[in-house]
């Protein structure tokens, strides 16, 4: 792949201006307001958190694969999960695909120049490395070992380790996410193209407005909630610690009414690759778009109001617990609209199986499970058994994994020709998608047995009678574990000796299909006005669809 | 409902267990009558409308009302199934009988302290006598815990600064998995132990067996006129300082400068240590907080006793067990531990 290169025609094609060749010096990248940019400095910053909660993972199964602690004692497996959850949640998953699909799309998408609020886009990057590093400085001074939940009064009377760090990381890179939700909202009132009306905005775009709303409104809460915390652990005011005169209760309370809405911060956006993957490769307008569109906001209205089923052993009333099952059981309803129509949306399509459908596809199944599995962990008496266990572990594992972070790998590998101008390798792309879906379900599905049968969560040594499964587990793990590494060598690959990729391989309408590859630093060379309706795949679109197939070669049959 | 013949599938033991495997069953025949259509429709259009001819621009179909409403409503109601059917049972799980045996729980990091309304103590196992309701009164000395018995479908956060309660009748003799499920810190998947249920006979040979110290009332009573003192005002007839005690549990108080509250085992806990932030009319704010002075063991036991003048509780009705003294190991188990670095 090195001396190859220099002759490979695809080199010698690199377009004539692109973002990437807008400056090669770092101040051109760190002081840069091209939301591309910035959304390339997230990716690689978001994929160096995830290979280190992906490490910490790693630790955790093959710790669990014998039931005493050999290979990580309770102190450092405690610190692992720990660890593992932070990393995860607050560095990887949150700004996962808003901050690196969504930056870099939202712009193309609406027909814009850039975001509304470029400086603020930068500023926001840095919030997350401070908050990042931060983090990272107290993990690597000793860790923290409370769980990502820091429930008091652990956190804040009884855990020696570093929370007062962790938290002020957590708090700064809760800044980032308010302020790129906000920027999001503006931008898409105010940023789009002629003829781009509300209801011809692409799902994704939508998607983005309902998480974007979900970041305004709940994380000043956790920010409030860790800032409590502070003041409860420097200056000993009884908040939380009942034994100066708090209660431990309402931390979670507070806690979880941001962390509840904070999984549709994760899971919305990834709703919304998924519906742009399923259209476009089924080559098919979106059944229900309106219902799919406010489908997003209802989840992010109604995800604010169910905080309380975290809590349904908590101590809190029965009477508080089923109003709690009650508004669950509601918010169920458009997750089950949304999966309704993406598969009647390829009824009568014409499916393609190009690498993001074979992700898609794998985040319809593995999501109907975590849906599935969220009624029974909203089913207040069958929870008071379930909760506290594995089933719970597995349960948001296959949202937060089977549902975000393939829906990430559908929406990158959907949107790689775009960000790089190269195509990656087919093949294995899709020996990718196939080993993160069996690796994926071998590791977790056993888990929900575990849970059913008992197994509380993090347990670093259990009774011996739950090996069997945990075995399984953990030899899905490294499935899943290579399945997952396996994007990194080869779309890197691509980027140095893939083939150019055209600025429409796959013949798309969509606004982002109608600029070069990679776009220019302001995306469109003139602007443009939207006449066509979303997903709507004919030459009436001025798609040059007879040209594609003859330079595409002879027509494909399946 | 008979279970022991599916794989995997854990021992159910307790008298509402069934309840909750019958849910979960439920629950798994609606998710496979949910996934087998979806997912054979997914196959079938993969299969069926594969990409034929490169490009190609399918005919448009924009959506059906009739089909959203219909996949909106179905949905709707059977979630409400759902939530009915858990509703019912943990309106089972969650509300207390009022003819259970006691035993107090006390957890601390990282073992649970148990109490039987007799006076027998046990750490991390929990003896019980088959087909007996049993209520365990819960707080802890320093974290939350979770007091968790998967066999019998149940569990309760134990929460630092107030009690929880949980009840279950044992309908197996047998031994089963107690764990701790809310993280506890270091040793936390150390904090495990055995629920053993025994037969009656066997239960009454157990206690008898286990030399009792004082029961909980009987230590509470000698707390209260002995130890700390609280019988120099709360025992004197009509002339006494501090508030007449008999009688008192269940009813109303109300509080000067407003406000009432009714006099429950958690206000009575709350009136031993935080004495001045309810000062009940007619009364001077004159106790002193008994804060540090006194064990979550020592409280829940000045609690029993409360309770006993009202004539309330199991314990006042209790067996006579082996009243004499005990041996001082036993009775001092654990109540001088420290409070956790306060």
């Amino acid at each position: 792949m090195q001396n190859a290169d220099a002759f490979n025609p695809s080199l010698m094609r690199e377009p004539k201006d692109s973002y990437l060749t807008n400056g090669y010096s770092i101040k051109s990248w760190l002081l840069t307001k091209d939301h591309k940019r910035i959304a390339l400095m997230y990716l690689i910053s978001i994929s160096v958190f995830f290979l280190m909660g992906g490490l910490y993972a790693a630790a955790i199964r093959l710790e669990l694969l014998t039931p005493n602690t050999d290979l990580l004692q309770s102190a450092t497996y405690n610190k692992a999960f720990t660890q593992h959850g932070i990393l995860m949640i607050f560095f990887f998953l949150i700004p996962s695909i808003p901050a690196t699909l969504g930056n870099f799309l939202l712009p193309l998408m609406i027909g814009a120049k850039d975001l509304a609020l470029p400086r603020i886009n930068l500023l926001s990057l840095y919030l997350y490395w401070i908050g990042g590093i931060l983090t990272l400085y107290a993990l690597m001074q000793g860790g923290v070992d409370t769980g990502w939940t820091f429930y008091t009064p652990y956190s804040t009377t009884f855990s020696n380790s570093y929370v007062m760090a962790v938290g002020l990381g957590i708090f700064i890179n809760g800044f980032s996410s308010i302020l790129t939700g906000l920027n999001f909202i503006v931008t898409i009132h105010t940023m789009r193209a002629p003829g781009m009306t509300w209801f011809r905005l692409p799902l994704f775009v939508w998607a983005h407005y309902a998480t974007s709303l979900v970041m305004i409104l709940g994380t000043p809460v956790v920010a409030i909630t860790v800032l409590l915390l502070a003041i409860e652990r420097v200056v000993r005011v009884g908040i939380f610690d009942p034994a100066i005169g708090g209660d431990p209760i309402l931390f979670q309370h507070l806690f979880w009414f941001y962390s509840h809405p904070a999984v549709y911060i994760m899971i919305l956006p990834g709703m919304g690759v998924i519906s742009e993957v399923i259209s476009n490769f089924s080559r098919k307008k979106i059944f229900g778009y309106e219902f799919i569109a406010f489908s997003s906001i209802a989840i992010a209205v109604f995800g604010f109001l169910v905080w309380g089923h975290h809590m349904f052993v908590s101590g809190q009333s029965i009477y508080a617990g089923l109003v709690f099952s009650f508004l669950t059981m509601v918010v169920a309803v458009p997750s089950a609209i949304k999966v309704f129509n993406w598969t009647a949306t390829m009824y009568k399509g014409s499916i393609s199986y190009d690498t993001p459908m074979l992700y898609a596809i794998g985040f319809l199944g593995l999501f109907l499970v975590g849906g599935l599995t969220g009624l029974f962990l909203g089913s207040v008496g069958l929870t008071v058994h379930l909760t506290d266990t594995y089933f719970v572990v597995a349960h948001f594992h296959y949202v937060m994994v089977g549902g975000q972070v393939i829906a990430y790998l559908a929406g990158i590998h959907y949107w790689w020709p775009k960000m790089t101008g190269k195509m990656y390798s087919e093949f294995w792309g899709k020996v990718s998608a196939m080993l993160v879906f069996i690796g994926f379900n071998l590791t977790f599905f056993p888990q929900f047995i575990l849970g059913y049968q008992g197994m509380p969560r993090r347990y670093a040594s259990y009774p011996a009678e739950f090996q069997v499964l945990n075995i399984f587990s953990t030899a899905g793990a490294s499935v899943l574990g290579v399945g997952l590494l396996m994007p990194v060598v080869y779309l890197t690959h691509s980027i140095f000796a893939g083939k150019p990729a055209g600025d429409n391989p796959w013949m798309l309408p969509g606004l982002e299909w109608r600029c070069q590859s990679p776009p220019t630093t302001y995306n469109f060379e003139e602007q443009p006005v939207v006449t066509w309706e979303a997903y709507e795949f004919g030459e009436e679109n001025g798609l040059d669809i007879e040209e594609a197939r003859r330079s595409a070669g002879s027509p494909v049959t399946v | 409902m008979q279970t022991d013949w599916i794989p995997l599938f854990p021992e159910s033991a307790s008298s509402f267990s069934w309840q909750i495997d019958a849910l979960y069953f439920y629950l798994i025949g609606i998710s496979v009558a949910f996934m087998i259509p979806i997912v054979a429709a997914i196959f079938w259009f993969v299969v069926r409308y594969r990409e034929r001819e490169k490009f190609a621009t399918p005919e448009e179909i924009h959506g059906s009302i009739v089909l959203e409403t219909v996949w909106s409503i179905i949905p709707f109601i059977i979630s409400m199934t759902i939530f009915l059917g858990g509703a019912v049972v943990y309106y089972t799980q969650y509300r207390m009988p009022d003819d259970a045996m006691q035993v107090y729980v006390v957890g601390k990091q990282w073992m649970w302290k148990i109490q039987h309304e007799t006076g027998q103590r046990e750490i991390n196992q929990l003896h019980v006598p088959v087909n007996t309701k049993v209520k365990l009164t819960m707080t802890t000395e320093d974290v939350l815990h979770d007091f968790s018995i998967p066999a019998f479908r149940t569990k309760a956060d134990v929460v630092p600064g107030r009690y929880t309660y949980l009840w279950f009748e044992a309908t197996k003799p047998g031994t089963y998995h107690l764990f701790c499920a809310e993280y506890c810190g270091l040793n936390h998947s150390g904090m495990i132990g055995s629920v053993v249920v025994l037969e009656q006979d066997d239960f009454e040979r157990w206690l008898q067996g286990n030399a009792a110290s004082q029961t909980p009332v009987e230590q509470g009573r000698d707390l209260f006129e002995n130890k700390l003192g609280c019988a120099s005002c709360h025992a004197g007839g009509s002339g006494q300082r501090g508030a007449v005690l008999e009688n008192i549990y269940g009813k109303e108080v109300k509080f000067v400068g407003g406000g009432t509250a009714i006099v429950n085992d958690e206000y009575l806990r709350n009136s031993i240590l935080n004495p001045s932030s309810q000062v009940v009319e007619g009364y001077q704010p004159i106790m002193p907080t008994f804060k540090g002075q006194v064990t979550e063991e020592q409280l829940m036991a000045l609690v029993a006793y409360i309770k006993s003048l009202s004539g309330v509780d199991a314990s006042a009705t209790a067996p006579s067990a082996p009243a004499a003294p005990a041996p001082a190991p036993a009775n001092n188990m654990g109540s001088n531990s420290n409070q956790g670095g306060r």
